[in-house]
């Protein structure tokens, strides 16, 4: 059942949302402008530490209620770190680091050859290049694990190469030298909670690239009729939803999960169903809409471009299978079920 | 924003010890199975078995205990379901009638009929098939023209029914007849009957499957009478009534665990035979089941609830079917092994038999095709 939490952080989102993330503001971002005054709007609403106690500045609200929120930062294709601020803020408190202030990235675990060090004083330095950090440039702070430890690193003093994913979202290489980092154990890694906020924001572009799609099959008329009044238009439009309603529910399914333990089965289930709904929902949407779906004048490329980067990101569908399926077998066919049922029955409201 | 709604479900703690319950009855009861018999899953047919299911309060689990019900909540008899389907437990004497038969008559029956019927379903002791459709009306259900015509003193029927599934074993079947004929209007004039199947003029004539099976029919109406108590519902009702009922139909887990006994010897085969690949697929297969399973258990929340979820249900069955129906094509591909019915490892054995029943997945409750429009009508495309 959706809580009052969630509801009324839907309802913010989802007007603050619709009025700031324009498409000439979409536009513009892919352009390199930080757009501000949804920022500030963001955190001026709370929307930026939904998972932080009410003690400690934030709201105190559960994974589950802040699926509404990072699955409406994939509808609306928000450009702005917010779910990466989100993750992060959350393995910041988990192991006990003080959260700053933000926005922060979120970055997978590197794994070519960084130096973490305690020095003498006790503080920890950092030396090495991070990859591919989303909005990298425009963070105070990017967190990422590394072995057992959750790190958190001032992008300030770093030497910042830019890059960006298919969406034209930043995701930049960040060299650090030197520097001086926070440091400590978490349980929770960088990779799981960056695939689950993927998970939902691809359970959100699906939606939208559904919306876009139904409604131009509605209003495009060819042959003397509405394209949808075609039965291979409706069937495949079916098909399109069905997916998509998947991913919602996979996203979902992991979201509440990571409300009571490490949630590692639903969280790469997520991430694969989300995915393989990706590969259906952006194929579908483009075919119906045709020429003017490929295009950067229709909406449409927002949430398509963003499927795309957002299906390969922290983990594909086929390494997180990987890993799910190999320990499958490794528990056999005799666990299988009673492994997944298990898994729920773990989970009490 | 959402086309559907799915609000996700949690079983209740009394639902979870139900099911170890359940686990432990059908590792003592089932344990003589071959694989074989477990890949026949809700086709497998045992009268003894559903008595002892019927004793076990398994059957009839949601309805009055004035009927012979046991008012466990819809999430209880949900557990029973998938753990009897997981099992491969021969509950076909049953399926039907607690799946859809009972609870039409809850919804649209007589007194009489409730206290006539719904007891002996609830013992494991009736066994039901359904007379929807005919030799010309498949998909077009609203097409059927076996009529129904009134008596002095009931009923008189004709016509014939294809592809029924138990017939030759039944104690009634519910049947969808055509009571009266209008052109404007061709979902009108459909009733629905209660019909005991020793009546004289029903003849059984099995149709052989393609797996080779004799469990589904042709069954002929002669100038069979039948009295007035077995009209269900209202005349001319026929169609809404068979409309909620297929809602039932569609709804349940067996939607997507059909041929669950391939995954679990897959996983096996696999484990003797490493591969990255082979590895890859159990992953994405058990990213599919996960999320089928969350979804319709959703479904069974919001039947708890008391909501209807058709078009949920329908989206279910669609992806549920798509992924049963897969399963065989995706071991073949992974698995360097023949089918074989006669003596080969449990993969062999259950893929030669699901192999050749998966066809029917996507045919049977509605097919394809059908579903997908009616979920584009939800869409709001038709």
């Amino acid at each position: 059942m959706t809580s009052e939490t969630a509801t009324l952080l839907e309802q913010t989102v989802t007007r603050l949302f619709g009025d700031l993330v324009t498409d000439s503001i979409l536009a513009a971002a892919e352009d390199g402008v930080w757009p501000e005054q949804l920022w500030l709007a963001l955190e001026k609403n709370g929307l930026t530490q939904p998972l932080i106690s009410e003690e400690n500045g934030g709201v105190g609200a559960t994974w589950r209620d802040s699926y509404v929120i990072i699955r409406a930062a994939g509808y609306f294709s928000a450009p702005v770190p917010l779910t990466e601020t989100i993750a992060a803020g959350y393995l910041l408190s988990q192991s006990g680091i003080d959260v700053p202030e933000g926005p922060f990235s979120l970055a997978s675990p590197p794994d070519n050859g960084l130096s973490l060090t305690k020095n003498d004083q006790g503080t920890w330095r950092l030396d090495g290049e991070v990859l591919r950090v989303p909005w990298g440039r425009h963070v105070r702070f990017v967190i990422f694990s590394y072995e057992n430890m959750i790190v958190s690193a001032p992008v300030a003093g770093c030497s910042i190469n830019r890059g960006s994913n298919v969406a034209g979202e930043p995701r930049d290489n960040l060299t650090f030298s030197n520097q001086a980092v926070e440091a400590a154990t978490g349980a929770f890694s960088s990779a799981r909670i960056g695939a689950l906020i993927r998970a939902a924001q691809m359970a959100g572009a699906a939606e939208r690239a559904l919306e876009e799609a139904v409604g131009y099959a509605n209003e495009r008329v060819q042959f003397g009729r509405a394209i949808g009044k075609f039965q291979a238009i409706q069937q495949n439009l079916a098909v399109m939803a069905s997916e998509t309603a998947a991913a919602g529910c996979a996203a979902d399914m992991a979201f509440q999960a990571a409300d009571y333990g490490e949630a590692e089965f639903e969280i790469a289930a997520a991430k694969i169903r989300c995915g393989e709904a990706s590969d259906i929902v952006t194929a579908t949407a483009h075919q119906v809409l045709g020429a003017i779906g490929f295009t950067r004048e229709h909406h449409l490329n927002f949430a398509t471009r963003r499927l795309w980067s957002w299906r390969a990101e922290f983990g594909s569908a086929s390494s997180w299978a990987l890993k799910l399926g190999q320990a499958t077998i490794d528990r056999g066919g005799k666990n299988l079920w009673s492994d997944l049922t298990a898994r729920n029955s773990n989970i009490k409201e | 924003m959402n086309a559907f709604r799915f609000d996700l479900c949690q079983l209740p703690p009394e639902a979870e010890i139900l099911r170890q319950e359940v686990r432990s009855f059908f590792t003592d009861e089932l344990s003589h199975l071959t694989p074989l018999e477990r890949a026949a899953s809700w086709d497998g047919f045992d009268r003894e078995f559903s008595l002892k299911m019927g004793e076990k309060g398994w059957i009839g689990m949601t309805w009055p205990k004035d009927f012979g019900g046991h008012e466990r909540s819809a999430l209880e008899r949900y557990v029973v379901l998938e753990e009897a389907l997981v099992a491969g437990a021969p509950v076909s004497a049953h399926w039907i009638a607690d799946r859809q038969s009972g609870p039409l008559l809850l919804g649209f029956g007589s007194a009489e009929q409730h206290h006539k019927i719904l007891p002996g379903i609830a013992k494991g002791e009736l066994v039901f098939c359904i007379g929807m459709s005919e030799p010309d009306s498949g998909s077009d259900l609203a097409s059927l023209r076996s009529p129904a015509k009134r008596t002095d003193d009931g009923w008189l029927l004709n016509g014939a029914k294809v592809w029924t599934t138990n017939a030759h074993e039944a104690d009634y079947m519910i049947g969808l007849f055509r009571t009266s004929t209008d052109p404007g209007n061709r979902r009108g004039g459909l009733s629905q009957f209660l019909i005991d199947m020793k009546t004289p003029g029903i003849t059984v004539n099995p149709i052989v499957d393609l797996p080779g099976r004799e469990h589904f029919n042709e069954v002929v109406f002669e100038e069979v009478h039948l009295s007035n108590d077995c009209l269900i519902g209202s005349e001319g009702e026929g169609w809404d009534q068979v409309t909620a009922e297929l809602a039932y139909e569609r709804s349940g887990p067996e939607r997507y665990l059909s041929s669950i006994q391939i995954l679990l010897a897959l996983v096996d085969e696999l484990a003797a035979r490493p591969s990255e690949r082979g590895a890859i697929v159990i992953g994405e297969l058990m990213a599919r089941l996960a999320t089928l399973r969350t979804m319709s258990l959703s479904l069974a929340g919001m039947l708890e609830a008391g909501q209807n979820p058709g078009l949920e249900a329908t989206v279910v069955k669609d992806l549920g079917t798509g992924f049963e129906q897969t399963l065989p094509d995706i071991a073949q591909s992974l698995i360097d092994l023949e089918p074989d019915p006669d003596n080969g490892s449990d993969l062999q054995l259950v893929l030669s038999f699901l192999i050749q029943a998966a066809p029917s997945f996507s045919l049977r409750g509605g097919t394809r095709e059908i579903l997908r429009g009616i979920i584009a009508r939800g869409l709001g495309l038709r």
